[in-house]
């Protein structure tokens, strides 16, 4: 069980300096997650999802407390190692996309390749496959301004999963998508999450993406105030 | 990586075209230029040489010092076994005599009267020898518009517009009154051959071009001559060589205490035109230099702006684990291959349009009509393999240069606030 857990927070803490006081984005905070989740970190606005994904995803640092990303602690890690570490182990889905608008749907995708060096046969068969994957062969010619809100938001994914990371991070993924492709595009990630065990981690406060989560982890002012999974394993324990 | 930059760099005109404009118009600036300088200076330095001062000359000490009064009486005696001497020393050189001297020209009727008169700056070198450069070096064939060239002794030729001032004839007599080397008077009748342009102000004002066999009876100078002008067998005037025979001769000939040893002078001692190379090529440094500045700062904003626009590329890049050096870098090897397009396509414009100055020229004679430099009063742009690379320095300096330091704030980004930035 050990091996599979993926990312570990200890009294994880984040304050950031506001002129003179201290706002507190994260506040004792123990989390861990395994290979496989299918978490959700829900909450009001300003309680701290995108602060802890910032710090999941090794693009920000804890003030307090320590996190271990896929064996890597986040103490000690240099730019360049969190940046290589990114582009193995992790993909990102944002908000808004954030498709390059100059290349095509193909060329988006193949981008994490790219950077990882990989050659180019290699790359043509790990783009299409990842297309297919998010149903979106038919549009590899395409630019991004030529897509629909979620047929971008299914390229992004793609993009994410192409390098077929262990953990994908998704920022309120389905903020600016309607209802359909919401359900669209959260299928979809279920199903990569099923069929090829990549760990999913999201912050929404989006009513239709809680309900295909596996796991939701409520925050409130910076503090995990309930936890699906550990409630769980509680009554578990407590069976037993 | 490269094919995937620069079909971004293609497909974003807005990106590349702005800073594409500005390298190739700064290029084909700096290729118009170093032409236009080449050519006018190589010009100049060409008629200086063929006309004036050689690549090289030999003088006396004495002459040499009051050169522009040609001053024969100070000439160098035993010119024809200097010349042996100089042709078996420097082989690889093309050595010849020549005269030059004042007087009047004075046109006689049929009764032997004065009918016309001014005054003549003449030339006098070897005319008739075969083996004679001086023919083929002044173009004279070239330069004939009436009449023919002297091929018998005594006859000569007349700038075209003298000749007319005075109204003298093709075949007609024309008499020099001048001094001899001795200080008496000369009187010697020449017959007008044939007339010329130059196109050289100084020369087309009142010349006239003697065989020097001629002069040399005329003024008394028998195995005589003012100086001894050497070019280079390439006739392009080389610094380095120049200097070399000079050493060599001057050592073994030159005596400063004695007023008429021989002494040799290459161009650059001559007319100021050592200074005058040295102006220009530090002119043309200079203008490089600031047309290398104002790209930079334009491609250094444009640069800025380019990354203000490409915020979320470079953000979505960071996230997904590309190394701030990486990023730095692949925008630096963007800025070069468009400073190479640019480069490119305005050392192409610059090229043609030096290639129409060489072959077009823009005439000046009306400003150098008084002048007395020895210049072509036509300007021509030179097109030399120069011409090719020079556009490259500023164009590839100022693109590179640019986006260093534009490209700086890729490293002042905070990815901590990435998430934050792209949800905008
Ligand atoms: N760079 C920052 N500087 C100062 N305060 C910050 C910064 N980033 C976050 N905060 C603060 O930290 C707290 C948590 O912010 P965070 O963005 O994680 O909230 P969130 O749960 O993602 O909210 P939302 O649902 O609106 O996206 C907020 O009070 C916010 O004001
Ligand atoms: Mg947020």
């Amino acid at each position: 069980m050990q091996d599979s857990v993926q990312i570990e927070a200890r009294h994880l803490c984040k304050t950031f300096p506001m002129g003179q006081q201290q706002v507190v984005a994260l506040e004792q905070v123990n989390l861990s997650f395994r290979e496989g989740e299918f978490a959700g970190l829900v909450g009001p606005s300003g309680s701290g999802k995108t602060t802890f994904l910032n710090i999941a995803g090794l693009l920000d640092v804890p003030t307090g407390g320590n996190i271990t990303v896929m064996g890597q602690p986040s103490d000690g890690a240099s730019h360049k190692a969190a940046a290589a570490l990114r582009n193995r182990h992790i993909g990102f889905i944002f908000q808004t996309f954030n498709l390059l608008p100059v290349y095509t749907v193909f060329e988006n995708v193949e981008f994490p390749l790219l950077l990882q060096g990989m050659p180019k046969s290699q790359r043509k068969d790990a783009v299409w496959q990842a297309l297919e994957w998010v149903g979106i062969l038919d549009k590899a010619k395409a630019r991004p301004s030529q897509l629909s809100g979620g047929q971008s938001q299914r390229v992004a994914i793609a993009r994410a999963m192409v390098k077929r990371p262990a953990i994908v991070l998704a920022d309120e993924p389905t903020a600016n998508l309607d209802a359909k492709n919401s359900h669209n595009v959260l299928q979809t990630m279920v199903k990569l999450n099923e069929e090829l065990k990549t760990s999913f981690i999201f912050s929404t406060h989006d009513e239709k993406v809680i309900q295909y989560l596996k796991r939701k982890i409520s925050l409130e002012d910076g503090r995990v105030v309930e936890d699906s999974e550990a409630e769980a394993r509680k009554h578990e324990a407590e069976l037993q | 990586m490269i094919g995937f930059l620069l079909k971004g760099l293609l497909r974003d005109r807005s990106r590349s075209l702005f800073p594409l404009l500005t390298v190739a118009s700064g290029v084909a600036l700096t290729v118009m230029l170093h032409g236009w300088l080449y050519g006018v200076l190589n010009s100049m330095l060409d008629v200086n040489a063929k006309f004036q001062t050689g690549h090289l000359k030999v003088m006396t000490l004495a002459y040499a010092e009051q050169e522009e009064q040609f001053p024969n009486d100070l000439a160098c005696t035993g010119v024809e076994s200097l010349l042996v001497e100089l042709r078996n020393e420097f082989p690889d050189i093309v050595w010849t005599a020549r005269i030059r001297f004042g007087g009047l020209l004075d046109v006689p009727d049929s009764t032997g009267e004065t009918r016309a008169q001014g005054p003549a700056f003449g030339m006098a070198f070897d005319l008739f020898t075969a083996t004679s450069p001086e023919r083929r070096l002044l173009k004279l064939q070239q330069a004939l518009v009436r009449g023919r060239l002297p091929h018998q002794a005594n006859e000569i030729l007349m700038s075209d517009e003298f000749a007319r001032k005075l109204g003298v004839g093709i075949g007609e007599t024309a008499t020099l009154l001048s001094t001899t080397m001795y200080g008496s008077v000369a009187m010697h009748n020449f017959t007008v051959a044939g007339t010329v342009v130059f196109g050289i102000s100084a020369m087309d004002r009142g010349a006239i071009i003697a065989d020097i066999s001629d002069v040399q009876r005329a003024l008394d100078m028998e195995n005589s001559a003012g100086e001894i002008l050497g070019f280079l067998d390439t006739l392009q005037f080389e610094k380095e060589r120049t200097e070399a025979v000079k050493m060599a001769f001057n050592q073994q000939h030159s005596d400063p205490d004695d007023d008429f040893s021989h002494t040799m002078l290459s161009l650059r001692d001559q007319n100021g035109l050592g200074e005058l190379l040295d102006l220009i090529v530090m002119a043309l440094s200079l203008v490089v230099g600031i047309f290398l500045f104002v790209m930079f700062i334009v491609l250094w904003n444009a640069g800025l702006m380019a990354s203000l626009r490409r915020y979320g590329e470079i953000g979505v890049r960071l996230a997904t684990g590309e190394d701030k050096g990486h990023l730095y870098r692949a925008m630096l090897l963007e800025s070069f291959m468009l400073g190479l397009i640019g480069s490119a396509l305005g050392t192409i414009v610059g090229l043609a349009i030096s290639t129409y100055l060489q072959n077009h020229g823009l005439d000046f004679s009306s400003f150098s009509k008084n002048s007395s430099l020895f210049m072509d009063n036509v300007f021509r742009a030179q097109v030399t393999p120069g011409s090719y690379v020079i556009g490259f320095i500023p164009g590839l300096i100022a693109t590179v240069l640019g986006t260093t330091f534009s490209g700086i704030g890729i490293y002042k980004r905070q990815t901590s606030q990435l998430f934050k930035e792209l949800e905008v």
